[in-house]
């Protein structure tokens, strides 16, 4: 039947977006590496040439791949409504889902349906861009207009394969990226080295969400995180529409806060999309965030912008 | 050694030395030879058998493209908007209005068992009731408590009642999603368009999960539907052919009495190129008789009626984006290369003229660098190719296998829609393909439209629409012309036409038995003309006892 009450809330699913070569694969496997204990199952289109890295993989078959730490890797093929009708009943239950869109994929098609799928929720877009070949591809006869599409479509932009370029280059093809696509937040790195945070969410949060996450894992100098737990009730709405403003740079968000009509409210930014949901009981109030720092300053600075955001006072 | 010479009124041969005969003489399955009688007594003793002598013979008709699903879906409830017949020769009456669909609907609900069992319909032609869509409340009429899902014509959209949303979790407000349209209450109005909305549901109305998939008894059922149209050998265009249906398929057409030859082509998904080039070479080694392995298939674009096929400037009629891309150019460009370098034959899908276009880029640089003779890699559909395209076909040394059934479905649509007047009248382009020398077949893509290729000749002839237009005159073929793609043409498709496809000495017996004279019919009659069966490796399959 359709969903009830007593059903088990939303699986989130990130979809990984961007045109073949772009890293997608690169992502996931770094990802797997940094699940720290978060059982991920994977998406892919078809298992192709290694879809996960071989020291990674446990067992395998036609249709599943096991992985290290609980993970598993699926091929949905031509369709992708039944793996994800047959993911949902596993069990154990995986703790999210990468789904990695085919390279002429429309990642908002994807998106869309994700939404319509009892059991899961959509955990962001997330469309990466090989920074030596994206503009030239954006420009190309066949593909241009399948490339920016894609790029349209971000929550998050992933400019990756950085290290290929000088850094003068890098900052014109993000500049490039800023003007063209100005929706969706941008961050760069190189073979896809990004903290699990930004894709995965923060864990636990329900406990201590503003608890500071502390150093992101890795190097990632050009990323600041920060938290604060704001004492007054707010219109989760505003604030969550206030929170994906570009200024503020806010790549992820995650948050419960009071709201006057209604009530302990979960909300979740994803580059430009934020969603509220109803916080589950005793939810602890707070907020903790990623952001990029090149736009939000350095952690007081962000603190500070999430203080006044969150002091508005409906 | 014995043979058998049949008498006929007429045998259409498709052999230019000798077009048109009286007798053919078979032994073993194979044709010894065409004539008089006089003639083929020079081979010895004989049994004369003049069952046929008031009948046409014709190499048996060649269907290039089709799906066996074709024998799963009359397990469904016909609500076509055309009459059509099904595997035991009983012709459905077309639904002419919504009610009539409706109606056809309740009947087969009466006629389930539980009372929570799903009823399926398919092949509902939405576009001619007029401005009205047909919603949820429409097929509750129907079964209010069963769910039910008609599949439109197209295959490309589903219509489903109120339950079937709501075993689905669908029948709530906010849902966003292109392929689901919102009724003036927040809910879906019941009409699912793409697979991704159609499947949640789908599965709930009773469609199989896999729709491309044919089981045995579709297998069965598909080739009593190719005995009753004439045709001896159907391509079954998308198969990803797992192993243990290549054992079935092995098995079923290995039957003495299984009346049709099967040519099936792996489709590109779920392996890498090489994977699927070693798969094929593979497949290849496993062909019999009447079951034809080895060729693959890719699926480049989408559908015009659907707005998901790739066109070139100045793209869709209405204003439409362009359509998707199925795979991306690298693929293209490794699998053709890698066929060739192997000897793998490729047919490759495309609609818009913009995939046409890639396609034959990807390939020509994947002939620079592996040169192959005879390759004969063949467009698919093809449908809104210009000259110039047709012209390049042909120095590439490419096949086509044109669409023209299309014309008469969705003629109206095209012209009015899609892609326009001027470009409406170039689709399928058959007489500016055998003008340019462009090996030509043409296809009804079964179940999508009929199988029949003498219903697609007749379309090719004349080029009507439902609606009675003419849609593109210059482009109508002549019935010889016509006669020639639906057999040697689609055979030369499938690298065949040294065995099938022509009535001449060597070639196996394979005939459809006609009622009427193709060729003195009249063109306008063409799709008329009575088929009495098959013969099939010199094995008689009557349509009355299949």
């Amino acid at each position: 039947m359709s969903t009830t009450d007593n059903s088990p809330t939303p699986l989130p699913v990130t979809v990984i977006g961007g045109y073949l070569g772009a890293g997608k694969t690169t992502l996931v496997n770094h990802m797997l590496r940094h699940a720290a204990g978060r059982r991920l199952a994977v998406l892919v289109n078809e298992f192709g040439d290694l879809p996960i890295d071989a020291d990674l993989i446990e067992a395998e078959d036609d249709n599943l791949i096991a992985i290290a730490g609980g993970c598993v890797c699926c091929s949905y093929g031509n369709d992708l409504v039944l793996a994800m009708l047959d993911l949902a009943k596993m069990s154990p239950r995986p703790d999210h889902v990468l789904l990695e869109a085919s390279g002429v994929a429309l990642p908002g098609a994807i998106a869309a349906t994700v939404g319509i799928l009892p059991d899961y929720g959509l955990g962001g877009v997330v469309v990466m861009a090989d920074a030596e070949t994206v503009q030239q591809r954006a420009g190309d006869r066949y593909i241009g207009d399948t490339v920016r599409r894609q790029l349209e479509e971000a929550d998050i932009i992933v400019l990756n394969r950085t290290d290929l370029l000088t850094a003068a280059h890098c900052d014109a093809v993000a500049a490039w990226l800023s003007t063209e696509y100005p929706g969706g937040r941008q961050v760069s790195t190189e073979r896809g080295k990004l903290p699990p945070e930004l894709l995965l969410g923060f864990r636990e949060t329900r406990e201590a969400p503003s608890q500071p996450p502390g150093p992101l894992h890795g190097d990632h100098h050009q990323l600041v995180s920060a938290s604060v737990a704001p004492e007054n009730s707010v219109d989760a709405r505003a604030v969550a529409d206030m929170l994906v403003a570009a200024d503020l740079g806010l790549l992820r968000a995650k948050g419960i806060v009071q709201d006057p009509h209604r009530g302990l409210t979960l909300i979740q930014v994803v580059g430009r999309r934020a969603e509220i949901t109803p916080a589950p009981p005793g939810s602890r109030i707070g907020m903790v965030c990623i952001a990029s720092r090149s736009v939000a300053g350095d952690s007081d600075q962000l603190a500070e912008r999430l203080h006044q955001i969150l002091s508005n006072k409906p | 050694m014995s043979f058998t010479i049949y008498s006929a009124r007429k045998i259409i041969t498709m052999n230019p030395n000798r077009p048109e005969t009286t007798h053919v003489a078979v032994r073993d399955g194979r044709i010894l030879g065409t004539g008089t009688l006089e003639e083929l007594a020079g081979w010895g003793a004989h049994e004369l058998d003049d069952r046929f002598a008031d009948r046409i013979l014709m190499p048996g008709l060649v269907e290039g493209h089709s799906h066996t699903m074709e024998g799963t879906f009359w397990r469904y409830i016909y609500c076509g908007f055309f009459d059509r017949m099904d595997p035991n020769g009983h012709i459905w009456e077309g639904a002419r209005s919504i009610e009539a669909v409706v109606e056809r609907l309740q009947e087969a609900a009466a006629k389930l068992d539980g009372p929570d069992a799903p009823l399926a319909g398919w092949s509902l032609d939405a576009i001619y009731y007029g401005d009205r869509r047909v919603d949820r409340h429409d097929l509750d009429k129907a079964a209010p408590e069963r769910p039910v899902g008609v599949l439109n014509a197209s295959g490309h959209i589903l219509n489903v009642n109120t339950k079937a949303l709501e075993l689905a979790g669908l029948l709530r407000p906010g849902i966003n999603h292109p392929g689901i349209p919102l009724g003036s209450d927040g809910l879906p109005t019941g009409e699912l368009k793409g697979p991704d909305a159609m499947t949640p549901v789908g599965i709930h109305v009773g469609f199989d999960r896999d729709l491309l998939a044919c089981d045995e008894s579709g297998l069965r059922q598909f080739a009593r539907l190719c005995v009753r149209a004439g045709v001896t050998t159907a391509a079954d265009l998308a198969n990803l052919l797992p192993q243990d249906a290549v054992k079935m398929m092995l098995r079923v057409t290995g039957e003495a009495d299984y009346p049709a030859r099967i040519v099936s082509l792996r489709r590109l998904q779920n392996m890498t190129v090489p994977e699927i080039v070693d798969r094929a070479l593979e497949l290849r080694e496993m062909s019999t008789e009447k079951l034809r392995l080895g060729i693959i298939k890719v699926v480049s674009d989408g559908s015009i009626q659907g707005f998901s096929a790739r066109l070139r400037w100045p793209g869709y009629y209405n204003g439409a984006p362009n359509g998707l891309w199925y795979v991306p150019p690298e693929q293209l460009r490794e699998m053709f290369a890698l066929a060739l370098e192997k000897g793998v034959q490729v047919h490759t899908h495309t609609n818009g003229d913009e995939a046409t276009e890639l396609v034959m880029e990807c390939l020509e640089e994947a002939l620079r660098r592996h040169p192959a003779p005879d390759h004969r890699f063949t467009l698919q559909h093809c449908q809104l190719a210009d000259a110039a395209q047709f012209r390049r076909m042909k120095a590439l040394g490419m096949c086509v296998n044109l669409f023209p059934n299309h014309h008469f479905y969705w003629g109206d649509q095209h012209y009015a829609m899609t892609v326009g007047p001027e470009r409406a009248e170039r689709m399928n382009a058959c007489a500016t393909a055998v003008a340019t020398g462009v090996p030509m077949a043409i296809h009804s893509d079964a179940p999508v439209t009929p199988l029949g290729p003498l219903f697609t000749a007749w379309c090719a002839v004349n080029r009507q629409t439902a609606s009675g237009r003419i849609l593109g005159e210059n482009e109508r073929i002549d019935v010889a012309t016509a006669l020639r793609a639906i057999t040697l043409g689609a055979a030369y498709t499938l690298k065949l036409d040294g065995e099938i496809g022509s009535i001449e000495t060597g070639k196996r017996a394979d005939f459809a038995v006609l009622e009427d004279d193709p060729e003195e019919i009249g063109a306008e009659k063409l799709k008329d003309v009575g088929v009495w069966g098959t013969v099939l490796g010199g094995r008689i399959f009557p349509a009355a006892e299949i």
